[in-house]
């Protein structure tokens, strides 16, 4: 019924010349507005990107990878500051995987990793003109840990694999209370998940097939997996013994089989080559290092840097 | 009196060929201007489209079909189930539908029906702060707060799908309360007249006749509260334990971890080398969740039933 008579109300308004005119301007300014935010925009990207690429080949050295190794290459970054102020080193985590992933792709100067490149990823970096250089750089100690309620206090490989596959999910066929287990694991672009995979769920077996149970979390972090270790009574994980902090985490011995003594994962363990789960952590360069880089990964194999990696509870290399 | 039909008639001739006005080149340079960015997404949308299949269908070329119907996805070792993603993104999106849908409506019914006024002050505003917290801090206090509660409540750990959908329910809340309430605003006031006049009491009228009458309003309300719990991907990273896992049917499936498509994607991308069988897969999942979208859109399309005539109706 309304709609009869609305027609006939606005029509008057409709035929205002001045207000037509009015609301086509505003219209008009508007849309040059925004072209002209746009073109600004798309100025400063441009103008902002010339200006960050140009000084990175010669005093910037892009560093990315390991989430296990990002504290000890932050350090090593911070203290080299002081050694040559000219050189600016950025230090970005996201998984061994991701690291190496991108000094495939030509996007790093250096790839920390927690694990040796694979022969399928050196083929990727060889097709896409890139010859990886690998460099031990410092050692990692592999702590299993759980809940400090937890009253396992020692563990067997053999028992860990059962564990991690889903053949064991009670802690009670481990000497423990009648409860789940609840699996924690670091996500697959991790050197660690790689490592934890081949050393403990194959036991060292590289003919192999078994697999991580497809109820194990893949935490995005090695502090994803000691939050949630703390609060859970429940969980098993593991992270870099430079991760773990013994008054919230329980670590737990590891022996390589029943035969074997329980070893708990300390320095001196790691470095002897007693403790199982030790590994070496590498940096990878983009070919020979050169200049600055070279440079650079002189001082971390010197004592200055290995000090930092004994700082921060990682196993530095032995000596000559 | 002239009759409808002639003064609609002068109206629409005095709208199209305005009689001394010119019709110049600054409304015809507009014209152009609108058309170009109507066109461009339209554009925009068939290249990202084309992009996806570019870079997914070798996925496809190079696996065997059956691949992405196993269980398990574990992509290290060039396992690519995709089960278990579809399982996860499907339990924590119907899961955080039944939570927010009720809640939503009848939040929505409430404030724009039977609230009064003061209160209705206080809680749009409230409501409309709610929608602009980043997921990702919604995600966060997932990680802190609501998972613990969970895990005390006795599930063998607090980040399950049910954590997940609690988080994407109360993401598609605020969406789904204020679209619906304007959509009930929207109802032109002669039907609420018309329905009282006959008799009806205030409940009936909202039932029979507001509710139904802004049914288009409140499906698009529902959609794009959807559309969010679909396509959320930080915050449900950090709250549904990332298992590729397909649950065990029964009472305590919402009570395990799960991993969703877009955790999948997000997680991974990051790692693979450009043009791996890897990456390609992960495009293929890009492409499973617009095949996902697209239908859950044409299912809203046909559940609106065309374009109503009243346009009162619509939003």
């Amino acid at each position: 019924m309304q709609k009869k008579h609305s027609p006939i109300q606005s029509y008057p308004d409709w035929q205002k010349p001045t207000h037509l005119e009015n609301q086509t301007w505003q219209a008009v300014k508007i849309i040059f507005i925004l072209l002209l935010a746009f073109l600004l925009l798309g100025g400063c990207n441009g103008r902002a990107a010339t200006t960050l690429t140009t000084p990175s080949t010669s005093r910037a050295i892009q560093n990315k990878g390991s989430d296990t190794m990002v504290n000890i290459a932050l350090a090593w970054a911070e203290a080299y500051r002081e050694v040559d102020p000219s050189v600016s080193i950025a230090v970005t985590g996201g998984g061994s995987g991701t690291g190496i992933a991108a000094l495939i792709n030509g996007t790093v100067d250096m790839a920390n990793a927690s694990r040796a490149m694979k022969e399928s990823e050196l083929e990727e970096a060889r097709a896409n003109g890139i010859e990886p250089v690998e460099h031990v750089v410092a050692i990692d100690a592999l702590a299993v840990i759980v809940h400090p309620d937890n009253p396992v206090s020692a563990l067997t490989i053999p028992q860990l694999s059962a564990i991690y596959t889903g053949r064991i999910t009670n802690w009670q066929e481990v000497g423990g209370r009648d409860a789940p287990i609840v699996l924690l694991s670091r996500e697959t672009n991790s050197g660690t998940h790689v490592y934890f995979l081949e050393e403990v769920v194959r036991q060292g077996d590289s003919k192999s097939k078994e697999i991580f149970a497809p109820q194990t979390m893949l935490m995005p972090s090695s502090v994803g997996i000691t939050s949630e270790l703390r609060r859970n009574p429940n969980a098993i994980g593991y992270d870099g013994l430079g991760y773990v902090d013994p008054a919230h985490e329980k670590v737990v011995a590891v022996a390589e089989d029943e035969n074997s003594p329980f070893i708990y994962p300390t320095l001196e363990a790691a470095s002897s080559g007693e403790y199982p789960l030790a590994r070496d952590l590498y940096l990878y360069t983009a070919g020979e290092p050169q200049g600055v880089i070279a440079e650079y990964l002189h001082w971390i194999l010197g004592p200055a840097g290995q000090q930092i990696v004994a700082n921060l509870g990682f196993v530095p290399l032995p000596g000559d | 009196m002239a009759t409808y039909e002639e003064i609609e008639q002068t109206r629409e001739d005095t709208a199209v060929s305005p009689t001394p006005r010119r019709r110049n080149g600054r409304e015809l340079i507009i014209e152009g201007l609108i058309l170009a960015s109507g066109v461009s997404v339209i554009i925009i949308i068939t290249l990202i489209f084309l992009f996806l299949l570019k870079e997914g269908l070798p996925a496809f070329t190079s696996q065997p079909i059956s691949t992405f119907w196993g269980r398990r996805w574990y992509p290290i070792e060039e396992t690519y189930g995709l089960l278990p993603l579809l399982a996860g993104s499907l339990l924590v999106t119907v899961g955080a539908v039944v939570i927010a849908v009720p809640l939503g409506l009848t939040t929505a019914v409430y404030l724009g029906e039977f609230a009064p006024d003061w209160l209705r002050e206080i809680l749009k505003p409230l409501i409309e702060v709610l929608a602009g917290i980043p997921s990702i801090v919604l995600g966060f206090l997932g990680w802190v707060a609501l998972a613990p509660l969970i895990q005390n409540m006795g599930a063998p750990t607090g980040l399950t799908a049910f954590t997940g959908s609690l988080i994407l329910a109360y993401m598609a809340l605020p969406t789904i309360i204020s679209i619906t309430e304007d959509a009930l605003y929207a109802v032109p006031k002669e039907y609420r007249d018309g329905s009282l006049a006959i008799g009806a009491t205030h409940w009936q009228t909202v039932w029979r006749v507001v509710l139904p009458a802004a049914r288009s309003g409140i499906v698009i309300a529902i959609m794009l509260g959807v559309g969010r719990a679909i396509g959320e991907t930080m915050a449900v990273m950090l709250v549904t334990g990332n298992a590729a896992n397909i649950p065990e049917l029964g009472l305590g499936m919402m009570f395990q971890p799960i991993r969703t498509m877009t955790a999948t994607i997000a997680a991974e991308m990051g790692e693979v080398a450009q043009g791996s069988t890897h990456y390609s897969v992960l495009f293929a999942i890009g492409i499973v969740l617009f095949i996902i979208t697209f239908l859950v859109n044409s299912l809203a399309t046909r559940l609106i039933g065309g374009r109503p005539k009243q346009r009162g109706a619509q939003l």
